[in-house]
């Protein structure tokens, strides 16, 4: 894209600028640190010249919105034809308080649905287990059957909202309920749309919602790829989360290394599995953090986009442009958010949104400032929900594809991002893919020493954080906090039993018993037998119970 | 910054104590967030603990097995999954049921300032808040817990 002539003499006139100007002000005023790094602890130069790229391409590295490689963009237009979805992630206590919440957030111009589930549901329990002790209704919604998903999507036209859901361990039982809610609203599973995050392998390495072991697990997941790109095609069958790979202290290198080798492995699987790569590869779309390094989140997605292209391209010889194409959700970094001075959180959360969107992002969930004390509040929702709007319609980011484009630093970053990513996937290919790598404990094990080397600069003044390190202040006035109410427990506790009693008996257990069979039979797709159980009210807990018999349990390594 | 409430402020300088410090790190409940606890367990093992980590998902009777066969003088508890009011007072229940109410509990994770009065009345020693640094931590596992008996 440079001319070499010219760069040869860029270089001489920088080292020239350097000696002259920049060394001789050193000389007197010395920069404020010996070495200045991103969040990840990348080291930034003073800076950056197009000599560093010499070898970028327009047309092969960055090229047209729209077109490989997507850089730029997954959308030729961007943001000037639709703005991103802005969907906040929500869910507490009772279905009946998360669907107000959910129409609260409508009534307010969010344009797209995001549930928390509670704990219990995440780990496949149901609200009366004693596992699910004092956790119902508190970190999300409270779903054990259909009876609590038509709660939660009452009044809530399923063909014309999208929603995602974050869950994975039973990713397959809790969609089999949201496809059964359609059903009774009489809408066609082929006018769905929606995401589930489905993705165990993040599991593993970081969120740490499991039930299964990897194997069966991936079986599953297969299942859901083949019977979506036949039933239900327009629903985004797996979320490839690098959210939580980051939240649990990866770099973003490590972050998007991972999460592209976590797609990987999936495509691998369905792939193996028999369904061809263009029926399903469109709907896989990503999830990334926006962290609080801006350039280097924003190098993070547009490397993400074209590492993705090429390896879908080039590895994976898709041939529909929509395979190659990476689409993703972006949260704010959760762990960003300091208990200290928590009105500080507001303006953390619009830089991190503000690099989404200037990194191309398709949807966003901007955190809200209590979240690192509570779930958040419906007035702290409201000032989050309104910093993306502020970012939509007043700060005239919107107006441009990829403004950012061609700045010397930005693509820099982006080169060095995917570099030093593809050096990871190599690594994880040799080990025999993320699976692999997994049960060797390697991404887990990367992740545990980059957060501990964080933890450490930032006990000692290396890396500041304002009101925790830095610009501390002694007592601070307490912010409102959402309580849950304890008595939700009793109630969904009390309804659950109630759907039990209420269902057909016999039904409930013919369900349980061909879902055990067909587990047992490889080629048998699970999921029409768990749509069936919903529509029994077989509740979340009895589903993966049976299938804990026949696939087995994972538990956690436990290293550190 | 660094908030730590509690009773057990460090005391005199402890004796040479004849083995190691043996520190339970659990998790108990279903949330999976053990980015505090894997780095707490690692700080107090540099530190010359002797450290044993749970994993994850654990039930407090799990934990309270767990800390009666290894034999540990202390347990620190990592909890952000809001259900705080439940499984600690749950754990030191179970710890006096085995007469091992002389064992040190502290904890941290996500905890309101409001709650933490109520779970020192039941017998934490020490919750930590965000922001602790890890040197606070081991210092506090150096200064108030040594071997029992």
């Amino acid at each position: 894209m440079y001319d070499r002539k010219k760069l040869a003499v860029l270089a001489a006139n920088r080292k020239k600028w350097k000696s002259d100007c920049l060394d001789p002000l050193l000389a007197k005023a010395p920069e404020r640190r010996k070495r200045f790094s991103t969040v990840s602890d990348e080291e930034i130069v003073s800076l950056y010249t197009p000599d560093a790229q010499s070898n970028l391409e327009y047309d092969e590295d960055l090229g047209f919105p729209g077109q490989y490689p997507y850089t730029r963009g997954v959308q030729p237009s961007m943001y000037r034809g639709r703005l991103w979805t802005m969907r906040q992630f929500a869910g507490y206590g009772s279905a009946e308080d998360t669907n107000a919440r959910f129409k609260f957030l409508l009534s307010q111009g969010q344009t797209g649905l995001s549930t928390a589930f509670h704990f219990p549901t995440l780990m496949g329990y149901d609200s009366d287990s004693p596992r699910a002790r004092g956790e119902v209704g508190v970190c999300g919604v409270a779903v054990d059957s259909l009876k609590d998903m038509e709660i939660l999507f009452d009044g809530i036209p399923l063909d014309k909202v999208t929603t995602s859901m974050t869950i994975n361990g039973p990713a397959a039982m809790v969609f089999a309920m949201y496809l059964a809610v359609a059903e009774r609203q009489g809408v066609p599973f082929r006018k769905l749309g929606g995401t589930i995050q489905n993705d165990i392998l993040k599991e593993y390495i970081a969120q740490h919602s499991w039930i299964f072991p990897p194997e069966p697990s991936m079986r599953i997941i297969t299942d859901i790829l083949a019977y979506c790109s036949d039933q239900v095609p327009k629903w985004n069958t797996i979320s490839i989360s690098g959210y939580h790979i980051r939240e649990a202290g990866s770099t973003a290198v490590q972050e998007l290394a991972f999460t592209i080798a976590d797609g990987i492995a999936y495509v691998q699987a369905g792939i193996e599995a028999g369904i061809p790569v263009d029926k399903f590869a469109p709907r896989l779309s990503y999830f990334f953090n926006a962290h609080m390094d801006f350039f280097e989140e924003i190098a993070k997605y547009r490397a993400a986009r074209r590492m993705w292209a090429r390896i879908m391209r080039d590895r994976f010889r898709a041939k529909d442009e929509n395979s190659w194409k990476l689409r993703f959700h972006t949260q704010t970094a959760g762990c960003t958010l300091t208990a200290q001075q928590p009105m500080n959180n507001v303006v953390r959360v619009a830089i991190q949104a503000l690099a989404g969107v200037l990194g191309g992002t398709q949807s966003l969930h901007t955190n809200s400032m209590d979240e690192t004390l509570a779930l958040p509040t419906e007035q702290s929702v409201m000032v989050a929900l309104r910093t993306q709007q502020i970012i939509a319609e007043e700060s005239g980011v919107a107006n441009t594809v990829d403004p950012l484009g061609g700045s010397f630093f930005v693509e820099q970053l982006t080169n060095e991002m995917e570099e030093k990513a593809m050096e990871y996937i190599r690594k994880i290919d040799d080990m025999g893919g993320m699976v692999a790598a997994i049960k060797r404990g390697y991404p887990q094990r990367e992740i545990a020493d980059a957060s501990f080397h964080f933890q450490r600069l930032v006990d000692a003044g290396e890396k500041r954080i304002v009101g925790v390190n830095a610009y501390a202040i002694g007592e601070e006035q307490p912010i409102p906090l959402l309580r849950i109410d304890e008595r939700v427990e009793k109630k969904q506790v009390a309804r659950t039993r109630e759907v039990r009693r209420k269902r057909n008996p016999r039904k409930a257990l013919a369900c349980l018993s061909a879902l055990k069979e067909a587990s047992l039979a490889p080629g048998v797709n699970l999921m029409p037998l768990l749509v069936e159980a919903a529509r029994e009210y077989v509740t979340l807990g009895e589903m993966c119970d049976a299938l804990r018999e026949t696939m087995g349990v994972y538990t956690d390594p436990a290293m550190f | 910054m660094a908030t730590a409430k509690g009773k057990g402020a460090p005391t005199a300088t402890p004796k040479k104590p004849a083995r190691k410090v043996r520190i339970l790190v659990g998790k108990p409940g279903l949330d999976g967030h053990d980015r505090g606890a894997k780095i707490i367990a690692r700080a107090l093992r540099d530190a010359g603990v002797e450290v044993i980590y749970t994993g994850l998902h654990q039930t407090p009777e799990m934990i309270v097995n767990t800390a009666a066969q290894e034999d540990v003088d202390g347990i620190g508890l990592s909890i952000l999954s809001g259900a705080h009011n439940y499984l600690f007072p749950k754990v030191m229940e179970l710890l006096r049921g085995k007469k091992m109410g002389d064992v040190v509990v502290f904890g941290g994770g996500i905890i309101p300032d409001g709650d933490i009065p109520k779970l020192l009345k039941k017998g934490v020693d020490r919750v930590f808040t965000p922001g602790t640094t890890i040197r606070e931590i081991v210092e506090y596992v150096n200064a108030r817990i040594q071997p029992r008996k």
